[in-house]
């Protein structure tokens, strides 16, 4: 509850900084599964230290979008992308880029926790020991423990499998598994779908912890979440084409109080189907 | 479409609305005419009635509550349900107002009244047209309509004037009025003050319907 109460005084300094340069960007972003057409022509700036939510119905492309970010649709063979993806200004699908390097650079964590079966110590250490990380081991562990709000109830069990945590905690592990190898965005998709209400909310107060030194963009189905706990949000949507396209994006208080397009009125008031 | 129960609900939160709309207007009428006709039996009336008129409202917020727990409105749903909340607060204060002139009939009713009231129920006829018009203005979600409605305001304030000056002379002339005359002032004050309140519900109308918040006053 404590970390809680803490919330309206970050959101506070979070609202009144200046928002900075776009970290991110999506410059007619174009997704093709073999013939089908998932995502259609998307432009969309991810801001530094500021939560973005993507909300839409399902199919939309949100989460494809999400995952051009890192690159993570390379891994599956039929996807194509066109247009751009800049990061720090540089088109991530660029020549002589490094899908791996990009992936350390913008983390992701998912719907399911997934921690490897190994010790909490080894989820965290695991990434950063690959990618040759050379300070204190110890240091970095209890680091991205404590920012991913979980160090003071694991630190006693470290040896302990990563498995053996519920599923909230387990979901913060994968949080400092991701920020153990220093990205500077993180992308969410669904994080807390499968937890409860409690272990939800635990998320959406580090998510604010977590923006004072990441960029992190999520992918929601839960429009309060959206509304709760980012700064600008996406709402996508699916054309008579079936491909998802962006049809609004703007400061989160303006979309769910005055959204400008009605088809975002209709869908975040419920009046669709 | 989806959300039915969630429409039905805001259509039943928007009849018990106009229903306090029609008890408030009620008040305002019989509150001036029990003043007009020195009728001590309606004023009482007036002033008993005002506890309805209080549950009603509180009737509607504890309903706008329950729907903004439950369902989670946002945007346009939500701006209604708080516009709704206010419409009703405004309301209340205006049977204030009436069941203050009814109190205010009570403390002259002993001595005749200074002249035959033309002004005072002008006054409280406009206060009560532009009411029931704004409430109708909200129902259609007309923001220009609020917005017109708004501007007559000044004929109520313009009558105000008149009442004042009119009243400053009978007491300038002869002070013996003076206890009479101030008390009307304070009736035409709290009319006055009842056409300001249905300024605010236009404000608020605009609000619910383009999210922009507008003074009108």
């Amino acid at each position: 509850m404590a970390q809680r109460s803490l919330r309206p005084e970050m959101r506070r300094a979070a609202k009144e900084a200046p928002v900075g340069d776009a970290i991110m960007s999506a410059r007619d972003l174009s997704v093709h599964y073999g013939a089908f057409q998932a995502v259609r022509d998307v432009n969309l700036s991810f801001y530094e230290n500021r939560i973005t939510a993507l909300i839409g119905p399902s199919g939309c492309g949100k989460s494809t979008v999400l995952r051009c970010m890192n690159r993570m649709n390379d891994l599956i063979p039929i996807a194509r992308v066109s247009g751009e993806v800049l990061y720090h200004n540089h088109n991530i699908y660029g020549p002589n880029i490094d899908p791996v390097e990009v992936r350390r650079r913008i983390g992701m964590v998912f719907q399911k926790p997934n921690p490897f079966p190994k010790s909490i110590y080894d989820n965290v250490a695991w990434g950063a020991k690959i990618n040759g990380y050379r300070g204190s081991m110890d240091d970095l562990v209890e680091r991205s423990l404590t920012q991913a709000a979980l160090w003071n109830e694991v630190k006693d069990k470290l040896k302990d499998s990563g498995l053996s945590l519920s599923g909230g905690q387990q979901q913060r592990l994968c949080i400092a598994r991701a920020i153990a190898i220093q990205p500077d965005v993180i992308l969410m998709d669904e994080p807390a779908s499968a937890l409860d209400p409690i272990s939800t909310l635990k998320i959406e107060d580090l998510m604010q912890e977590l923006t004072r030194n990441y960029t992190i963009v999520i992918v929601t189905h839960n429009m309060q979440q959206a509304a709760r706990s980012s700064d600008f949000t996406a709402y996508f949507s699916v054309g008579e084409d079936r491909a998802g396209y962006l049809v609004e994006y703007g400061p989160t208080h303006e979309v769910f109080t005055n959204p400008k397009d009605p088809k975002t009125e209709d869908y975040i008031t419920g009046r669709v189907g | 479409m989806t959300r039915t129960v969630f429409t039905q609900s805001m259509q039943e939160m928007q009849e018990e609305m106009l229903s306090l709309g029609s008890m408030v207007e009620k008040a305002v009428a019989r509150s001036i005419e029990a003043l007009r006709t020195q009728n001590v039996e309606l004023a009482q009336q007036v002033i008993e009635y005002d506890e309805h008129i209080n549950a009603q409202r509180w009737k509607i917020e504890e309903n706008s509550t329950l729907l903004i727990a439950t369902q989670a409105p946002l945007a346009r749903d939500l701006r209604y349900i708080f516009a709704v909340m206010h419409i009703a607060t405004e309301l209340e204060r205006m049977a204030d107002y009436a069941q203050g002139i009814a109190k205010l009939t009570l403390r002259i009713v002993d001595e005749p009244l200074l002249k035959p009231l033309v002004d005072l129920p002008r006054m409280a006829d406009i206060g009560r047209e532009l009411l029931m018009e704004a409430l109708d203005a909200f129902i259609e979600q007309d923001a220009e309509r609020a917005r017109q409605i708004a501007r007559r305001d000044d004929e109520v304030d313009q009558l105000y004037e008149q009442v004042y000056r009119e009243l400053l002379t009978f007491m300038i002339s002869d002070q013996r009025t003076v206890p009479r005359a101030t008390h009307l002032l304070w009736v035409a004050h709290n009319l006055e003050r009842i056409a300001d309140r249905v300024t605010n519900i236009c404000e608020r109308t605009v609000f619910a319907v383009l999210g922009d918040i507008e003074e009108m006053g």
